[in-house]
């Protein structure tokens, strides 16, 4: 009896501590299960979209103001870009206009081509030369195309929304839910029936996702054209929208629009001339490849090209570039507003928000950061003044030389040379930061324009292009023999006779 | 007799063993309070200088804008008890290692997972500020803090 008792007890003890040990190891079991339960969880709510879902947005939603009901600080900010302001080479005035059946706008930005009636010479016999003026903020993107004179004197395609315009879902309803068919379609119509199609200017889903708000490339323009560069690069099928990196895109989604191009065929496709690079110099030799000309001069007959807002081709070549700062790094930097930091959806002038856009990176005063930038471009704008100086001689002897029955082959010259020298400063002058983008390669471009215009007017007067005579060299020392006599050294102009041996003379 | 013997005998081993074992524990007792093993368990700033190679980042953080609101352990452990003491354990051994041999990049370079617990450490205190730009992401395209905020505690 007794040995059964103890040898139940030790089972008994055996027993409590065996439940227990098995509870403890479950409980911790239990515990770790949770602890993973909750922290996927809580992974899964940081993954969904921090904001208050007024409405519900989808890929059909065009109008930025109901986005702006989910978004009302970004699209407060995107509404401000009706601000007209002038900084030293950008922006503009608002100045009043009567308005008439044509042209109903009551303000407009002044005339480039009154303020510098050189560019109307540059571009005779073209439609920038019928109405040019300067640039406004992206709110009057559609309006100001719309209404331009150049769409009086000349039948535009329907290519021209493609930056002018939210074209992402009328392309698509157009393509039967195909953008890129949508594209060709309205490539082809022209501007005043395509213009019915479309409601706003650049707006929310042109650049963003509207499930993820992650941002994306809509314009077929862009989505072919940066294939077409990276190929050239050796990067074949390049697929912007699934393989651009973060920062690349904060880049690509401006680069859309703000780009040179042309009307390709006659179906005016339009195609980013990139295919052998983005430098001026890569541009110029595809459309030479392509024999392609914008239009031929009024005055002189050459076959010119005209370059427009070549902004992410500049941008491109400068340091901020290299240094992997997008566009909206400085045009949308990042801002407080309130308790959150959100990219500043107005888009302007980075010299009209230096503390923002520039301060970040560049801790100095703001005064010191803005002379720089006005350095930049006032050395970059006289040397624009230069090249119009030289190109505006080219083509009135161009002019002359025509009238006068010159040599064929002088005028094809010279013709050429005005394509180039004009492409060459258009690229400058087009394109919208006066230098500041890429400074060292904006003189430099327009050193070449320069130097073009006035081989194009060596070439008029029978002296060759380029040098084919060697330059003679001074003597060398050691064969002077006798001392410089009046301030000429012997062997030079003024003092030998050709072919005279330097030292034998004077004296 | 024999028994005294044995007993002799395994007593030999037992004190050697201990005379062994104690000398370890004296010998590597005394060396953890002389390289101030304890001070790592702790969050003081200065026992990251206590190896000189870190005085210059020490230096720094001392005048800078975040002197007076987060110590090292607050940029460079993640939240959380245990995950913060494992990254103090694994960096404690990566940086003995390194210190020991002499095996690391000069000028000192953070590593990779480092770098991922510092940017993460900015959102301790930040998130909510930074909430509208955060987004949704592929993987390794987190927006990077430090990239432009580069000086906040040390260059």
């Amino acid at each position: 009896m007794d040995n059964d008792a103890r040898s139940r007890e030790p089972r008994h003890r055996r027993g409590w501590g065996l439940v227990l040990g098995v509870a403890l190891v479950s409980a911790l079991a239990a515990a770790g299960a949770t602890a993973l339960l909750v922290n996927i969880f809580e992974h899964k709510q940081e993954a969904r979209n921090p904001f208050y879902r007024v409405v519900e947005i989808d890929d059909q939603t065009e109008d930025p103001a109901v986005w702006g009901k989910n978004f009302p600080m970004q699209y407060d900010q995107y509404k401000k870009t009706v601000d007209q302001v002038r900084t030293r080479y950008g922006g503009s005035e608002a100045l009043p206009r009567t308005p008439d059946e044509a042209d109903p706008r009551s303000i407009v930005a002044q005339s480039r081509l009154e303020e510098d009636p050189r560019l109307k010479t540059m571009w005779a016999g073209y439609a920038f030369a019928a109405d040019f003026r300067e640039e406004r903020g992206h709110a009057y993107m559609l309006e100001d195309q719309t209404f331009t004179q150049r769409q009086v004197v000349k039948q535009q395609p329907g290519t021209c929304m493609h930056c002018h315009a939210s074209v992402y879902l009328p392309y698509k309803k157009l393509g039967n839910g195909d953008l890129m068919a949508g594209f060709e379609k309205m490539n082809q119509m022209p501007y005043q029936e395509a213009r019915k199609l479309v409601t706003h200017p650049v707006a929310c889903i042109d650049c963003h996702d509207p499930e993820t708000m992650q941002l994306r490339v809509t314009r077929p323009g862009f989505i072919e054209g940066i294939r077409t560069l990276k190929a050239a690069q050796g990067v074949e099928n390049f697929d912007v929208n699934t393989m651009a990196t973060r920062q690349e895109m904060r880049a690509y989604v401006c680069g859309q629009c703000h780009v040179e191009y042309y009307f390709k065929g006659p179906e005016k496709r339009l195609t980013y001339p990139w295919h052998k690079g983005l430098k001026v110099d890569e541009i110029l030799a595809y459309y030479d490849e392509e024999g392609f000309k914008d239009w031929e001069h009024a005055e002189t007959g050459a076959p010119a090209l005209k370059a427009q807002h070549p902004e992410f081709e500049m941008w491109n070549q400068g340091i901020h570039a290299r240094s992997g700062v997008a566009c909206a790094d400085c045009h949308m930097p990042y801002t407080r507003v309130g308790s959150l930091k959100i990219s500043d959806h107005h888009v302007r002038s980075p010299v009209l928000n230096i503390n923002n856009a520039c301060q970040t990176c560049h801790k100095w005063p703001e005064e010191e950061l803005r002379a720089r930038i006005h350095t930049i471009q006032d050395r970059t704008f006289a040397m624009r003044n230069l090249a119009m100086d030289a190109l505006v001689a080219l083509i009135n002897d161009l002019k002359i030389a025509r009238q006068a029955a010159a040599p064929v082959e002088q005028i094809a010259r010279a013709q050429d040379f005005q394509r180039k020298a004009q492409f060459y400063l258009d690229f400058i002058e087009a394109e919208n930061s006066m230098g500041f983008h890429a400074d060292q390669e904006a003189v430099r471009i327009l050193a070449q324009s320069i130097d073009f215009a006035r081989q194009g007017q060596m070439a008029l007067r029978g002296v060759p292009g380029l040098p084919t005579v060697q330059t003679v060299s001074a003597p060398p020392p050691a064969q002077r023999t006798t001392p410089e006599v009046g301030g000429v050294a012997p062997g030079r102009e003024g003092g030998a006779a050709p072919g005279a041996a330097p030292g034998r003379t004077g004296g | 007799m024999d028994a005294a013997n044995g007993m002799r005998g395994s007593t030999l081993i037992a004190i050697i063993l201990g005379l062994l074992l104690g000398l370890a524990a004296g010998i590597g007792g005394y060396t953890f309070l002389y390289a101030k093993g304890a001070s790592y368990l702790t969050n003081d700033p200065a026992a990251c200088a206590n190896c000189h190679v870190m005085q210059s980042q020490y230096d720094q953080w001392l005048v800078s804008s975040h002197r007076s609101v987060a110590v090292c352990n607050d940029c460079h452990t993640p939240p959380g008890f245990i995950p913060k003491y494992f990254t103090k354990a694994l960096n404690g051994f990566n940086h003995s290692y390194a210190f020991t041999t002499g095996w690391f990049h000069e000028p000192i370079q953070i590593n990779e997972r480092n770098r991922q617990v510092t940017e993460q450490a900015c959102r301790k205190c930040h998130e909510n500020i930074v909430q509208a730009i955060e987004g949704p992401h592929r993987p390794g395209q987190e927006l990077s803090c430090i990239r432009c905020h580069s000086t906040v505690g040390h260059f």
